[in-house]
C-alpha cells in the first residue's frame, strides 16, 4: 500500500432504474498499486473500472483522480487509460499509428512520437511489428498494442478490463507474468478488473472482493485467501469446507467454537462478526488437511473414507466421508505418495491444523432487484 | 431435372471425374447462381453489347449500315449541344449525390447510434416515401415547388416575398432537390449498416486517448464508415446522371439532361447508332467519374489522422 492515495473513491453508486450496480462503494488505492477488483460477472466492478475511466456517470458519490474531482470530467480529461476487454485495436490502422493515436494531440515532432512509439513497443515486446495490420495480429499480440497504445500515454492510473480473458491458458499465465513485470517496471497505479481468482492473486497488492454492486472485503492476496472475512468470498477465492460450529465462549478478540469432529478451535473474531442462535460458519481450505500414510502421527488427526476421487494431473482431489459431520470434507493431495492410487471406499486418515480454521461472518443480505 | 441430367452424363467415358466435378462447392455454387446469372447475361449483358454494336454503325435512312465506324463518337464529344448535355448531367448527378450523402449522414448516424429499441421503426420510416410510384413523388415536387405551391404560399404567408418566386421549378435546383429526395433512403441504407458494424468499443478508446466527440467521430466513425459513404455515394450517382423522368417534369429548359437526348435519338431522331454512341459515352463517362470521386474520397479520409 503506496503511501498517496491515487484513486479515492467516495459513496459511489449507480443506480439503472431500480438496479443497482454500485450500492455506496468507497475505497482508496494507492500511487503505484497493483489493486484488483473480483468478482463474479454482474457484480458491479466493471461499472467501477467504467465510472474511474468516465464512460459511466455514478448516480451518487464522487471519484478523485490525483486528488481532482473527475466525476464531471469526459473520458479524454481524465489522467487514465484503458486497456479494453475486446482491446478495441483501430483496424483501418497499423501497430503503429494505433500507439501514436493518443500522441497527436501533444503534436510532438516526427521524431519524438516515432521514439516513444518505438519504446512503448519495445516494453510490451513487439519490436518491429509496428506496420503490422490489426487483423495480422494474434490475440496476445493485440493485447500487448492495447498495453502500448494506453502506456505510451504515461497515465497515471492504467485500467484494464479482463485483459486476460479472451488469451488461452498457456498465454494468459505468461501475460500474468509480464503484467506484473511491467508494473512494475513503469511504477503506475494498475487496476484490474477480472472474475479469475488465481489472477487477481497472482498479479495484486491488493484485491477488493464485490459481490452485488458492494464491496465485501478488501485485502492482500494472501490475507483475503487465507482470512476471508465471509462465507461468499471464501467460496470465491478456491474451495473450502464449512462447517457449523457451536460457539463456547468469547475473549477478548478470540472465540472458542466446538467445530463438531474438530473439537474445540481457537479463532480470531473477524469484523462484523455475530454467532445466530449460539452457532457460527467456521472454514478450512482443501489443502490444509494432510493424508496420512501407514504409521504417519499428527497431534490432530481424524479417520474418514473416501468417497469420491478427481485426478488432475498434479494433484488428486478427494472427497471423504467422517462420521458426524453433516458433509464431507474435500481436500487436495499432490500425486508425489500416491493419493491418486487410493481406491473410493478406502479408509483413511487426516491430519488438520486447528489454527487453520477461520470464522467466517455472515454475508449481508442480498438487497438487489 | 438436374438429377436427369447428371444421369445422362454419367455414362461419358471421364464419368468419374465428372461425376466429382459436379458434387463439388464449385459445382453447387454455379449451379445457385445459374439462373440470375443467365437473367443478367440475356437481359443485360446481352442488350449492352447490341447497344455499343450499334455505336459503331450508321444509320442509313430506315436501314443501318453495318460498316464500323466512329463516326458517331466524334458527333457525341465534339457536337457543342451533347457536350453541354454530359457536363450538365454529370454535374448534377454528382451535386445529387453530394448532397444526398450529406443529407443522408446524420440521418443514419443518429438512427445507429441514438435509435435505441426504435431502429427499425425508424429505418422503416426512411422507406415510407419509397412506397408510393416514383412518378408520383417527382409530381409531388411540382405541387410543393410550383407558381402557386405549397413553398411560395408559405414564404408569402410569412411576409418574406411579396410575389410568388418563379426560380423554384423548371431549372436544374428542382432537378436537384427532387433527386435528392427520392435516393435518400438508398443512401442512408448503406451508410446505416457500415455505421452499425462499427465497433462501439472503438470510440471509446479514441476517447480514452484524449480525443474530443467530434475528434472521435472525425478519427474512427467516419473512416471506418468510408464503405458507406462509397456504396451510397454511388448507388445516388450512377442512375441519377441516367435519369429521365425527373428532368422531364421538373427540369424545364435548363434542366434537361443526357438522357434526353438519348431518348431524342432513338425515338424522334430515330438515328439509333447515335443514341447508342451517347449511352456507351455517358457510361464510360460515369464510371470514370465514379472512381475518381471513390479514389478522392479514399484519400482525403486517409489524410485524417
Amino acid at each position: 500500500m503506496a503511501d498517496r492515495p491515487m484513486i479515492e473513491i467516495a459513496n459511489v453508486s449507480k443506480f439503472y432504474g431500480i438496479y443497482k450496480a454500485l450500492d455506496d462503494v468507497s475505497l482508496t488505492i494507492g500511487e503505484g498499486e497493483f489493486f484488483s477488483l473480483l468478482g463474479p460477472s454482474g457484480c458491479g466492478k466493471t461499472t467501477l473500472l467504467r465510472s474511474i475511466a468516465g464512460f459511466e456517470t455514478p448516480t451518487a458519490g464522487e471519484i478523485f483522480i490525483d486528488g481532482v474531482p473527475s466525476l464531471a470530467l469526459p473520458p479524454n480529461r481524465r489522467p487514465t487509460n484503458m486497456v479494453f476487454q475486446n482491446y478495441a485495436i483501430f483496424p483501418h490502422l497499423d501497430v503503429a499509428e494505433n500507439v501514436a493515436y493518443g500522441l497527436k494531440r501533444l503534436r510532438l515532432s516526427a521524431q519524438d512520437e516515432r521514439k516513444r512509439v518505438g519504446d512503448a513497443l519495445d516494453q510490451v515486446r513487439l519490436t518491429g511489428l509496428g506496420q503490422r495490420k490489426a487483423h495480422e495480429l494474434s490475440g496476445g499480440q493485440r493485447q500487448r498494442v492495447a498495453l502500448a497504445r494506453a502506456l505510451v500515454m504515461r497515465p497515471k492510473v492504467l485500467l484494464l478490463d479482463e485483459p486476460l480473458s479472451a488469451l488461452d491458458k498457456k498465454l494468459r499465465e505468461e501475460m500474468q507474468v509480464e503484467l506484473r513485470t511491467l508494473q512494475k517496471a513503469v511504477g503506475i497505479t494498475f487496476i484490474l478488473v477480472t472474475h479469475d481468482q488465481y489472477e487477481a492473486l497472482a498479479l495484486s497488492d491488493r484485491i477488493a472482493v464485490m459481490f452485488g454492486g458492494r464491496i465485501a472485503q478488501i485485502a492482500s492476496p494472501k490475507e483475503i485467501y487465507q482470512r476471508p472475512r465471509t462465507r461468499k468470498v471464501a467460496d470465491f477465492l478456491g474451495g473450502m469446507n464449512f462447517l457449523k460450529a457451536k460457539v463456547l465462549g468469547e475473549q477478548g478478540n478470540a472465540v472458542s467454537v466446538d467445530a463438531a469432529r474438530f473439537g474445540a478451535v481457537s479463532l480470531d473474531k473477524p469484523q462484523g462478526f455475530a454467532a445466530t442462535n449460539g452457532h457460527v460458519t467456521v472454514g478450512i481450505r482443501p489443502e490444509r488437511l494432510r493424508l496420512l500414510w501407514d504409521d504417519d502421527r499428527a497431534p490432530h488427526e481424524l479417520a474418514g473414507r473416501i468417497e469420491n476421487r478427481a485426478y488432475f494431473g498434479e494433484v488428486t482431489h478427494l472427497t471423504v466421508g467422517v462420521d458426524g459431520l453433516e458433509q464431507p470434507l474435500s481436500m487436495v493431495e499432490t500425486n508425489n505418495f500416491g493419493a491418486d492410487d487410493l481406491p473410493v471406499g478406502a479408509e483413511i486418515r487426516l491430519a488438520y491444523d486447528p489454527e487453520a480454521f477461520v470464522l467466517l461472518a455472515e454475508d449481508p443480505p442480498v438487497t438487489r432487484v | 431435372m438436374t438429377a436427369a441430367a447428371f444421369g445422362a452424363l454419367a455414362d461419358t467415358p471421364s464419368s468419374g471425374r465428372r461425376r466429382a466435378w459436379m458434387r463439388s462447392e464449385e459445382a453447387r455454387g454455379l449451379a445457385l447462381i445459374s439462373p440470375t446469372f443467365l437473367y443478367a447475361l440475356a437481359l443485360l449483358f446481352l442488350p449492352v453489347l447490341i447497344v455499343i454494336a450499334y455505336s459503331f454503325w450508321t444509320q442509313d435512312y430506315l436501314d443501318i449500315d453495318r460498316t464500323f465506324t466512329l463516326e458517331n463518337y466524334r458527333q457525341a464529344l465534339t457536337e457543342p449541344i451533347y457536350r453541354d448535355l454530359f457536363i450538365r448531367s454529370l454535374w448534377i448527378s454528382l451535386t445529387v449525390s453530394i448532397v444526398t450523402v450529406v443529407f443522408s449522414y446524420p440521418i443514419a448516424w443518429f438512427i445507429s447510434f441514438h435509435g435505441g429499441v426504435h431502429k427499425n421503426l425508424w429505418l422503416f420510416l426512411v422507406t415510407v416515401p419509397c412506397w408510393t410510384s416514383y412518378l408520383l413523388r417527382v409530381m409531388s415536387w411540382k405541387v410543393i415547388l410550383g407558381y402557386g405551391g405549397v413553398m411560395n404560399t408559405g414564404l408569402i404567408s410569412m411576409g418574406l416575398i411579396d410575389k410568388p418566386l418563379t426560380s423554384l421549378l423548371y431549372n436544374s435546383n428542382a432537378v436537384v432537390i427532387t433527386l435528392v429526395h427520392s435516393w435518400a433512403a438508398f443512401a442512408i441504407l448503406p451508410i446505416y449498416v457500415s455505421l452499425q458494424k462499427i465497433d462501439r468499443t472503438l470510440i471509446e478508446a479514441a476517447r480514452d486517448l484524449g480525443d474530443s466527440r467530434f475528434k472521435a467521430f472525425l478519427r474512427i466513425t467516419l473512416p471506418l464508415s468510408l464503405p458507406g459513404i462509397i456504396s451510397a455515394f454511388l448507388i445516388v450517382m450512377i442512375p441519377t446522371v441516367g435519369d429521365y423522368v425527373t428532368p422531364r417534369l421538373v427540369g424545364g429548359k435548363d434542366g434537361v439532361m443526357i438522357a434526353t437526348a438519348i431518348q431524342a435519338q432513338f425515338g424522334k431522331g430515330a438515328n439509333w447508332p447515335l443514341g447508342a454512341a451517347l449511352s456507351v459515352t455517358t457510361m464510360v463517362l460515369v464510371s470514370l467519374t465514379a472512381a475518381a470521386v471513390v479514389l478522392a474520397l479514399k484519400f482525403t479520409v486517409r489524410r485524417i489522422r
